[in-house]
């Protein structure tokens, strides 16, 4: 249940940046890599932003996906699996999206 | 414990330093959010959105928690200290591992241990009787360490300078893989009895490690466990991965697993005279 700590974070930083304004939206991005469930943290949104000044809030997830590198042959690939394989045939790939955890942007009145 | 959200009254974490029996309480954040215990929660309801000002954060949400592992990192780094984070699903003998270890290399590198578990203080008083110094961190509901505990853990624990500290992390193969604790390298260790698809269920920690323990070799005459297969695997995940199988109990092959330490200690101190 990481995302309980996640979604945390995420209230802990908008309230700070709200400096006591009401915040009507808040933007995530969040990558397809790293195991972190959109669903999980609306749920948890709810629960942790009860009380503050993000209580009521609308949450926008963007999921981005998964890209890597191939260090063998430089092609990139679109994948969500960590264990994919290159046409190449290498396994050797550098993840290069996918593994955002990021607040784009809040909107308060 | 509330199993709405998973908080619960008692389930902050705590931090109990086994060498001199002080207990104190780490506030690792307000618990501000308010909700009714007796009822169950009201269907998602999205507002929305209203005209307003809208301001671009562009901010990383675990920011906090890497900034300290950055501070926890300069730290070990400046004292030549090794510290290693110990990743594992609970039971594959973590704790066993850390014994022997202490054991052997116990004359020739001090090693200390931050012991992590939701409950108990089981696992640091194993430790203790080794007779090396450990703390234990107890994360209450929490399902893995974060780099604000550690940071406690190591004040407490007061680790001296050209050692090495292991960080047994909560027994977890999912969320320890997200929080940098500011360790120089994940540990896996891993144990046949799991079986050996365990690294494609659970690819991101496999991905996360410097070094893969596969743990309780004596075990396999007895089971139906591919080695082989195994391997492949893990290096499927994570191609350059090191990948040492061992028995902490019988003690076979336990010197790839100290060559690696060594080595690893010994870069640590190559780097501070450069």
């Amino acid at each position: 249940m990481h995302e309980l700590s996640i979604t945390r974070n995420i209230v802990a930083i908008v309230s700070e940046q709200a400096q006591g304004s009401r915040v009507t939206r808040v933007a995530l991005e969040i990558g397809r890599l790293p195991a972190v469930m959109p669903d999980a943290i609306r749920f948890c949104f709810d629960v942790c932003s009860r009380g503050t000044s993000l209580e009521g809030a609308h949450l926008e997830i963007t999921e981005t996906s998964g890209c890597f590198l191939c260090k063998n042959c430089f092609s990139e690939k679109k994948t969500d699996e960590f264990f994919a394989r290159c046409e190449c045939g290498s396994t050797d790939l550098e993840c290069i999206a996918g593994k955002e955890l990021r607040i784009k942007e809040m909107e308060v009145v | 414990m509330c199993t709405t959200c998973g908080c619960g009254k008692d389930a902050r974490p705590t931090l109990t330093n086994m060498n001199g029996d002080k207990v104190a309480n780490i506030q690792i954040h307000d618990h501000h959010h308010i909700h009714s215990h007796d009822q169950a929660h009201e269907p998602h309801h999205h507002h929305p959105p209203a005209l307003g000002t809208i301001i671009s954060l562009e901010k990383e949400i675990l920011a906090k928690n890497n900034m300290l592992a950055a501070r926890n990192r300069t730290w070990f780094e400046e004292k030549n200290i090794l510290a290693l984070n110990l990743v594992s699903s609970p039971g594959s003998g973590k704790t066993t591992l850390l014994e022997r270890t202490i054991r052997d290399l116990g004359d020739e590198t001090e090693i200390s241990v931050i012991e992590g578990d939701q409950e108990t203080e089981n696992d640091a008083a194993r430790i203790r009787r080794t007779g090396c110094r450990v703390v234990q961190i107890n994360t209450g509901t929490g399902c893995h360490l974060e780099s604000n505990m550690l940071a406690r853990g190591v004040e407490e624990l007061q680790p001296p300078a050209n050692s090495i500290v292991m960080i047994e992390n909560v027994g977890n193969l999912v969320c320890p893989a997200l929080f940098d604790l500011g360790e120089r390298a994940k540990v896996l260790i891993f144990s046949v009895t799991e079986g050996e698809d365990k690294p494609q269920k659970y690819p991101h920690m496999f991905r996360a490690a410097e070094i893969v323990i596969l743990n309780k070799t004596d075990l396999l005459p007895y089971i139906k466990f591919d080695m082989e297969k195994c391997i492949q695997f893990i290096r499927q995940v994570n191609p350059g991965v090191r990948i040492v199988p061992l028995s902490a109990t019988g003690g076979e092959g336990l010197n790839p697993w100290y060559g690696w330490l060594r080595e690893r200690h010994k870069e640590g101190s190559s780097n501070l005279t450069l």
